[in-house]
């Protein structure tokens, strides 16, 4: 290998790449340690940037908030053993379960699997960390932030109370007064910072910075599943964004969208809501099947049945997942024959859940399970979520969904999907990965205790539920004076409920006593063949002291292990003291360049509290004075950009014997472009939910129609295309290169913006009617994205004046382009649809 | 009473004013009936899930991978989930309002209480608050409309539920084989008064009924 001859082209296949010589373990490891560490103390953790320490501190906040929602469901539980209830008053019932809900799915599901996305895709998949640490930070401190303002709005008595799906119109101001409704709106869009950063740099992290050589077709299919997560996190939160922030702007403006009597749609919130709330559960379903696929064959001395099929399972459940959402709203008096269609396909997504499931029993049969701990979570997992699959597909016959809809059984539903199929697997990996996160070995005894007292409470709570739910007890109610039927039902629940809670506070505990108390572990403990266990334990920040070549990570974790410490693999150590990562093709992981990554910093922290301030601000109600904390957070974003201009040593880097790599400021796709392709899509798909609302509101709703608009048509056409001419030069200015060109392209952004401000002022009166309030909000988004658009123009002359772009060094002007290309395809989209709606063309 | 005499052992257990296990018309009935047999298939399957993970604790055995993946995993799931996709759709087809000229009343929500409305025999309108009167033994449709919020009209022994929802009209059909009280309850969260959200139906033998002042019927 080493003898291999030296050329100066990057390899043609990964696999040619010879291994580095080996150094002393020991030199390496303090200076690749150096350069990845935190800053001491605690600012080190108000600048921290990495993955590891990044991704368990959203596990641990994750895990603290579950902790509160486990608490908010006791009380729950006290209040329903009685009929009378007595203790809560319904005010402050519903605000609990609202809170209860709205806590477990956004502040601890959601968050606990970006943290485990971010803290191991890049120990499995061979890199440093993840394509963005500053994005990682700056969704970490939005997702705390939020979820701070939430739970003081639950201490101060105005948390929401609307349950967590907020239909409208009780959720609007007439009938939700107080500021109540709008934390929910303003708390869970902050926190979705978080969800979209999170999916940005893992899709990018999964696609390019895989280890040489990691076909995407081999990778391991935690990648793939976590892949299909944040695809479809990209594709499934921008409906939910943009649905909050409508009814944010009808109760602060009363643009009426969701009015019926002046033209809007309550359905059309439920229709929002839904296109993510569906999407949303296979969103914390995939994680944790991920975390199963790598388990069960470690765990069962094996290798894992049906790779093919089960990506093909992920495929098909991504794809799926965006066709049912309608089978939450099979109530609400759609026809018969539109439902058949959505049960159909909420009865097929079965299929590639059951290809799975059959996938990893085979897997079992095929090896050898080792009764261990996470083993046991596993088969805790199987039982419960078979069950909740049951009952999901029963969920999805129409009829018999107009019976148990809203009712307990449903309730019991989604806590057998939620708990079998999230908890168990993550309880599962937490034992699993426990070693490596803290490099210390369990205490025996507690935890199996731990898992048996959770499954017998778990069952005992809520495999009853069904029956209550049957019998006719409603969801969301508080007291239940008439029923007496229900009463032992529901007091077995709320005792077994206790017994739930226990299990967990003993699972904590055993987590706490093997963090402080365990004795060493040694380095891969489950003898495991992937990556992640190839490296010291706990895990260092940055991971491998050189990235894995194919045959290294063949060989098993522990052997790999001593040759990467060794340097012998790709890009060994840190010899120019910056954080470098390896970014490569995307299906077969061929080194094309050297990325250098930001060190620790104090601006995600700054930004994300300049955001809170906006937040803040408009919660209370002062909305010109929040208009006003949008400077800073601009003028943080400018900051933040410009810590990604070209410095530093651009010479190429060998990164292998033969092998000279480009770092990415001379390279081609960086990974910020990459980056800034898959935040397009969720711009594209929040662009595409505001236009669904239009079409909606035209074809479907049956309110008022709206009164013909009182605009000149004509000047009106005319301004829209000069709108659309003046964006489409900035895409010729943005192709073009030099400073003119620049300036250019600054200019006829701004004159598109006045145009489109021009337009603004001209359009019907927005409270008026639900159309012209959500014309209004098209024109508004087009509008903002010119102004990104001038600011980026501005931005690349900027640079072109310092310098920092040169023939070699494009700087930010490819991701301008981008930019452009885009304002001026959505530009020119709302154009035609606001022309054919104003029936001019 | 005759629905219910087909599952005697089982009513003991599930009965109630408000359970949809003690049906009291037919749309009820076949959704009772649907439910018994997707338990019953549901029971089959945990079982034989259970049974497939416990074998798979003891000694490696040979697999072949189509037959997990394809066999069970495609296959199977297919080969039960399709039957009960059809028998849900023809329930459905069966129990839905069409357009065959049955008695009509109306139904409007707004929060917390329902009022009523009816045709008394000269076909003028009668409205009744929280006290929905039909006529038994026959299909009734009913016109459901909100005041404000979402709620949703539910009479869990008679029928599945629809929602009430501002801008909307909805048409559920309903109907009791007996005359009789049936419980029903707004089903969608409403707001501080949901849970007391609650309502009678009155199934009577003779049609339009007599009502007194108060609502109760004349003898
Ligand atoms: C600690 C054990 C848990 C218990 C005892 C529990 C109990 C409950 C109960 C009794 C309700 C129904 C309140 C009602 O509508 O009458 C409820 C609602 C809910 N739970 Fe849980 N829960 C637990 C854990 C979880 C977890 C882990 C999740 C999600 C990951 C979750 C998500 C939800 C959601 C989304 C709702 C609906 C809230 C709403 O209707 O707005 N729960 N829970
Ligand atoms: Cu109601």
């Amino acid at each position: 290998m080493t003898d291999a001859p030296v050329t100066s082209a990057p390899a043609d296949a990964a696999s040619d790449i010879p291994r580095n010589p080996p150094q002393r373990s020991l030199t390496l490891h303090r200076a690749l340690a150096r350069v990845w560490a935190n800053d001491r103390g605690l600012w080190g953790q108000i600048t921290a940037v990495s993955h590891t320490t990044l991704g368990l501190r959203f596990m641990a906040t994750a895990l603290v908030f579950f902790a509160i929602g486990g608490i908010l469901s006791m009380l729950i539980r006290a209040q329903l053993a009685t009929p009378q209830g007595a203790f809560l008053d319904t005010e402050l019932y519903n605000q609990i379960f609202t809170m209860h809900g709205s806590i477990m799915m956004f502040l601890f599901a959601i968050p606990m699997l970006e943290g485990l996305g971010i803290w191991l895709l890049p120990k499995m998949l061979g890199t440093r960390d993840m394509a963005f640490p500053r994005l990682t930070a700056l969704g970490y401190w939005c997702y705390l932030f939020g979820g701070l303002i939430m739970l003081s709005a639950l201490l101060f008595g105005v948390a929401p109370r609307d349950g967590w799906f907020m239909y409208t119109p009780l959720s609007d101001a007439t009938h939700s007064p107080g500021i109540n409704a709008d934390v929910w709106l303003l708390g869970v869009t902050f926190v979705e910072i978080s969800a979209i950063a999170a999916a940005v740099e893992i899709t990018v992290t999964i696609l390019r910075q895989r280890a040489p050589g990691m076909k995407l077709t081999a990778m391991p299919l935690f990648g793939w599943y976590m892949l299909g997560t944040s695809v479809m996190m990209l594709v499934g939160f921008p409906p939910l964004i943009a649905g909050s922030v409508l009814l944010e702007i009808e109760r602060a403006f009363d643009w009426p969208f969701f009015d019926p009597a002046r033209g809007g749609d309550p359905l059309l919130w439920q229709h929002l809501f839904w296109l993510f709330g569906h999407p949303e559960v296979y969103i914390i379903f995939l994680p944790a099947a991920g975390v199963m696929s790598m388990m069960i064959p470690i765990l069962s001395r094996t290798t894992i049945l049906g790779y093919g099929a089960i990506v093909a399972a992920v495929l098909g459940l991504v794809f799926l997942s965006f066709g049912l959402w309608v089978h939450h709203m099979f109530t609400v008096g759609i026809p018969h024959m539109a439902l058949a269609f959505f049960s159909a396909a909420s009865v097929l997504v079965a299929v590639p859940t059951a290809v799975q499931v059959f996938a990893w029993i085979g897997t079992m049969w095929k090896g050898r399970p080792q009764l261990v701990l996470p083993m046991y979570h596993i088969l805790g997992f199987f039982l419960t979520f078979v069950m909740g699959g049951l009952t999901g597909v029963m969920l999805a016959i129409v009829p018999f969904n107009w019976q148990a809809h809203d009712t307990a059984f449903v309730t019991a539903h989604l806590h057998y999907v939620l708990i079998g199929g999230f908890v168990f697997p993550m309880m599962a990996a937490a034992t699993y990965w426990m070693p490596l996160i803290t490099g210390k070995r369990r205490i025996d005894g507690l935890g199996e205790a731990a898992f048996w007292v959770i499954l017998i409470g778990f069952h005992g709570t809520f495999f009853i539920m069904h029956l209550t739910g049957l019998l006719g007890m409603p969801r969301r109610i508080d007291v239940y004076p008439d029923n007496p039927e229900w009463i032992w039902l529901n007091l077995t629940s709320s005792i077994f409920g206790f017994v739930l809670t226990i299990g967990f506070a003993m699972f904590a505990l055993d987590l706490i006593l093997q963090a402080t108390l365990g004795k060493r572990a040694a380095r891969d403990p489950w003898e495991a063949p992937t990556l992640d266990w190839a490296m010291p334990v706990p895990a260092p920040n940055y991971n491998f002291a050189s990235l894995p070549l194919p045959e290294q990570a063949a060989c098993g974790a522990a052997q790999a292990a001593l040759t990467l410490a060794r340097g012998e693999g790709v890009l060994p150590g840190a010899p120019r003291g910056r954080r470098e990562v390896l970014v490569s093709t995307v299906s077969g992981a061929r080194p094309l360049h050297v990325a250098v990554l930001p060190g620790n910093t104090a601006l995600p922290l700054a930004l994300s509290a300049s955001i809170g301030g906006f937040v803040l601000l408009m919660l209370a109600g002062l909305y010109a004075l929040a208009g006003a904390a949008l400077v800073p957070v601009a003028v943080l974003i400018w900051v933040w950009a410009r810590g990604m201009a070209p410095s530093g040593d651009m010479a190429q880097v060998q990164a292998a014997p033969g092998l000279r790599l480009p770092v990415h400021f001379r390279a081609g796709v960086t990974l910020g472009q990459s980056g800034l392709v898959a935040f397009l899509v969720a711009n594209g798909t929040l662009f595409a939910s505001l236009l669904f609302g239009l079409a909606f509101l035209e074809v479907v709703t049956p309110g008022p129609a709206a009164p013909s608009a009182s605009v000149e048509h004509l000047t009106m056409g005319w301004a829209m295309g000069f709108v659309v001419a003046t964006a489409g030069l900035g895409v010729l200015a943005a192709r073009a290169s030099g400073s003119g060109a620049a300036l250019a392209g600054l200019l006829v952004n701004l004159l598109a913006l006045a145009g489109v401000l021009w337009i603004g002022a001209q359009l019907d009166d927005p409270t008026r009617h639900a159309r012209d309030a959500l014309r209004a909000v098209v024109a508004g988004y087009v509008g903002l994205h010119l102004l990104v658009a001038a600011g980026m123009a501005g931005f690349v002359l900027d640079q072109l004046r310092r310098g920092e772009i040169t023939p070699d060094t494009p700087g930010a002007a490819p991701a301008w382009r981008l930019w452009q290309e885009f304002t001026a395809v959505t530009t020119l989209i709302t154009a035609l649809v606001i022309l054919v709606q104003a029936g001019v063309v | 009473m005759k629905r219910f005499a087909a599952y005697p052992l089982l009513v003991a257990g599930c009965s109630g004013p408000l359970s949809t296990l003690e049906p009291g018309g037919p749309a009820a009935a076949d959704i009772a009936w649907l439910w018994w047999g997707m338990l019953a298939g549901a029971a089959v399957i945990t079982v034989f899930m259970v049974g497939l993970v416990l074998l798979a604790l003891g000694a490696p055995r040979p697999v072949r991978e189509g037959r997990w993946t394809l066999g069970l995993g495609l296959g199977l799931s297919m080969v039960i989930l399709t039957p009960v996709l059809a028998a849900g759709l023809w329930v459905g087809e069966r129990i839905i309002p069409r357009d065959d000229g049955v008695v009509t009343v109306e139904a409007h929500a707004w929060q917390w209480n329902w009022r009523f409305t009816h045709a008394d025999a000269e076909g003028a309108p009668v409205e009744s608050e929280n006290t929905l009167h039909i006529p038994a033994g026959q299909p009734v449709d009913v016109l459901i409309t909100s005041e404000d919020v979402i709620h949703s009209f539910w009479v869990p022994r008679l029928a599945g539920k629809l929602d009430a929802i501002p801008g909307r009209t909805n048409r559920a059909r309903i109907m009791a084989d007996e005359p009789g009280r049936y419980a029903g309850l707004c089903a969608e969260f409403c707001g501080q008064g949901h849970a007391r959200m609650r309502f009678d139906v009155v199934a009577h033998a003779d049609w339009p009924p007599v009502l007194n002042g108060d609502g109760t019927e004349a003898k």
